[in-house]
């Protein structure tokens, strides 16, 4: 293409994604269409691409297109395959993009729709996909190394330990969420309950006739799977209209959250072909084409945002959860800007599947774009509601009250118009009997996007959306928390290992049931406490996690950091140490202000305190009395874990400034790691495609 | 336009791992065929076996 076209080309780009932005940033009428979020995000993400991310790739960690990738040199045609970029692009893909850029924004709104979706985009492309691109490329250049592996040779036995104990200790964390957000979308709903019931049988189905019946047919298996999970959303309508079965699926909080704990033990234990690998598949095929259906739809209906810009939140007293714009909006919103967690595919898991180190920066920086997208749509479907209607649906009761009339009246006092008659309608259109504080994102997600299909594709089936909706973020909720406890059990397997050898054997069935039974346990006992908190405990739970995957992305940074400085590029270590700097300061203050503040809605300790104090002088209800101690212990618990994420940061920090020092300092202690170079044989093949 | 969608049916199944065995067998006959004393390729259905349970070791979703 000619040079000045290309010019014209991208200055059209700027001056789009300029405009869209200021026009998000700068609006204060009723409403304003999604559009511009979606032309505002496209404009960011692609300049970021074409030339931060180029930039990047080209001279900061200098790709080699030459050089033999891990999964050239080790392919064993199983685990190390040379693959093509857009299948590795697409595994990739499927497996950063969980529930967690669906659920952030959408309790982030309480601010407003302006923060959530600055950070998300500005977090991005200077955090999150620098992060998940460079870890990607440190892990590629070392034999795909893991994230902790790498620290502990890049950093030192700290790191590493850190590493481990972090991505424990937020699988733990992460999982009892999830089951919150899942039980609150199952409590008193027949429909949705029964619909994630049936997602059971269907996947160990498909389990059976992948591994028996037409072994290893994947798609064949899928498909069927696909169709019957429609047909189950369909016949769960048909079970809510049936008096005796209904009663069946109709479960308050506390039985479905033990239900959720048998399930996860049985499911750890259980073979994975049966269970957990098919609805694998099912989740992330529904996955995938919900979201490419949503943005379809996005496009085409072109929704109205009614949520203000800014909400009177930002000063902290919001419903969903307390806290301050700063730090909270940043913690909230993990992953779709930054995430940890991704570190931990990026390195280990994907190298594997490499063919070119030309192919990172569409992999590593590509992925997380289209995954921060994700999170822009979660935001726009969250906000598309009326402000009165997201907090109705979103808030506890503990904080807007029991009542209908008295949850209406606390919001109208805030100034967001709503009525019990509209609440009640709205439930009525989407098959349920109340929508009121069910807490956790997924059910206001659900009805922003059923409005979103029902006015896209036809209004009559809302009730059919918004249960599929349900369905789509149970069903991949339900995936993370079964591979959730089973890699906590192998962590677990492999540290007591090393205290008593047997325990370490993967395979055998008292050290499973043992082990599986522990980390049941540890997710358990944050999601029963979650359930039988009035206040809803996604508001303890959700800004808990935030912290630790962000601890864990600030470690990944560190380390990304550690190999630049010792790889002679001081000077573009900023790439990754500013997002780190920023990670640091918005950890501590969160958990300092989580620890320390005197808000009961913030901090822990205060809580605690305030709930005990209540509870000498006998001033609470009876129900609320009978927990009551149980809550403040988890309080305290709560306090304590957060002062150990933060510690563990800093041990991080400090370990990686020391040896940085010494290495400028010339004292060389831990070298490089990286393998050395080896010419690619695929290169030519790969050119002549 | 038959090309695209072979293509395209191409890359679908290695996402979803339709292929992994197809993949596997011609690993087996480029790397192993000629040692010696090379162990025979597993059947589709052992291969499966190993195949998905090596997968679900690590950590392989995410948030």
């Amino acid at each position: 293409m000619h040079k000045n076209f290309k010019i014209i080309i991208w200055a059209a780009v700027l001056a789009l994604g300029v405009s869209a932005v200021s026009a998000i940033a700068l609006n204060r009428g009723e409403s304003i269409s999604a559009m511009w979020f979606i032309a505002a995000a496209a404009c960011v993400y692609a300049i970021a691409y074409r030339f931060y991310a180029a930039w990047i790739a080209a001279s900061v960690l200098v790709v080699d297109a030459t050089r033999a990738t891990p999964a050239e040199r080790l392919e064993d045609g199983r685990d190390f395959i040379p693959t093509n970029k857009w299948v590795v692009f697409g595994h990739h893909f499927a497996a950063i993009a969980g529930p967690g850029p669906l659920i952030g924004p959408t309790l982030a709104a309480q601010f407003g729709y302006l923060p959530g979706t600055l950070w998300i985009l500005i977090g991005a492309v200077l955090g999150g996909a620098v992060q998940d691109m460079v870890t990607l490329f440190f892990s590629t250049r070392r034999n795909a190394r893991s994230l902790g592996q790498m620290a502990r040779d890049e950093i030192g036995p700290i790191g590493g330990a850190a590493a481990l104990i972090g991505t424990f200790l937020i699988m733990i964390i992460l999982i009892a969420v999830l089951g919150l957000v899942v039980v609150n979308a199952m409590k008193h709903s027949p429909w949705a309950a029964s619909t994630v019931a049936t997602t059971i049988p269907i996947a160990m189905l498909v389990g059976f006739y992948m591994r028996n019946f037409r072994p290893g047919r994947v798609l064949e298996a899928t498909t069927l799977g696909v169709m019957l999970l429609l047909l189950a959303v369909v016949g769960g309508g048909w079970i809510d209209h049936q008096p005796t079965l209904r009663g069946w699926f109709d479960h308050d909080g506390l039985s479905l959250a033990w239900m959720i704990i048998a399930y996860g033990f049985a499911a750890a234990v259980m073979p994975v072909w049966l269970l957990l690998a098919p609805r694998d598949y099912l989740s992330t095929f529904v996955k995938l084409g919900t979201v490419i259906l949503l943005a379809i739809a996005i496009i085409i209906l072109q929704p109205q945002v009614h949520m203000p810009a800014l909400t009177q939140f930002v000063d902290g007293t919001g419903p969903i959860f307390g806290g301050k714009l700063f730090p909270f909006v940043f913690i909230t919103i993990a992953c779709g800007a930054i995430s940890g967690f991704h570190a931990l595919i990026a390195s280990g898991t994907t190298p594997k599947l490499l063919a070119n180190e030309r192919d990172i920066r569409m992999i590593g920086y590509g992925a997380m774009l289209l995954e921060s997208f994700v999170a822009i749509m979660a935001m726009i479907a969250a906000t598309v509601l009326e402000p009165g209607v997201f907090f109705a649906i979103n808030s506890p009761a503990g904080v807007v009250g029991k009542e209908a009339v008295d949850a209406i009246a606390k919001i109208n006092s805030w100034g967001f118009a709503v009525t019990v008659e509209q609440m009640n309608q709205l439930a009525n259109d989407m098959g349920e009997t109340s929508l009121f504080a069910r807490t956790g994102g997924a059910p206001s997600l659900a009805v922003g996007m059923a409005s979103i299909f029902g006015n896209a594709f036809g209004k009559g089936m809302l009730a059919i959306w918004y249960h599929f909706a349900i369905m789509f973020e149970a069903i991949f909720i339900l995936t993370t928390l079964d591979a959730g406890t089973r890699v906590g059990r192998f962590m677990l397997q492999d540290m007591l290992g090393n205290i008593w050898p047997k325990i370490g054997q993967t395979s055998w069935m008292p050290s499973v049931i043992f082990t599986s039974g522990l980390v049941v346990a540890g997710w358990g006992y944050f999601l029963y406490i979650g359930v039988i908190d009035p206040n809803g405990g996604v508001n303890i739970l959700w800004p808990l996690f935030g912290i630790a995957n962000q601890m864990l992305a600030a470690i990944a940074l560190c380390v990304a950091t550690g190999i630049l400085v010792k790889s002679d590029k001081l000077n573009f270590a900023w790439i990754t140490g500013l997002p780190l700097v920023w990670l640091i300061i918005v950890t501590s203050t969160a958990a300092w202000q989580k620890i320390f503040s005197e808000d009961i809605r913030v901090g822990f300790f205060a809580a605690a305190n305030d709930l005990s104090t209540k509870l000498a002088a006998g001033v609470l209800s009876p129900d609320k009395a009978a927990v009551a101690p149980q809550l403040i212990f988890n309080q305290q618990l709560d306090a304590y874990l957060t002062m150990f994420f933060v510690a563990v940061l800093w041990v991080v920090i400090i370990d990686m400034l020391y040896v940085t020092y010494k290495y400028l300092a010339g004292e060389s202690r831990l070298p490089l790691t990286e393998v050395a170079n080896e010419p690619s044989r695929l290169v030519e093949n790969l050119v002549r495609d | 336009m038959l090309k695209t969608i072979k293509h395209f049916w191409h890359i679908l199944r290695q996402l979803t791992g339709d292929d992994a065995y197809e993949v596997y067998l011609k690993h087996h006959v480029e790397f192993h065929q000629a040692t010696v004393d090379a162990p025979p390729a597993l059947s589709r259905k052992a291969f499966f076996k190993l195949w998905q349970e090596g997968k679900w070791k690590g950590i392989k979703r995410c948030c």
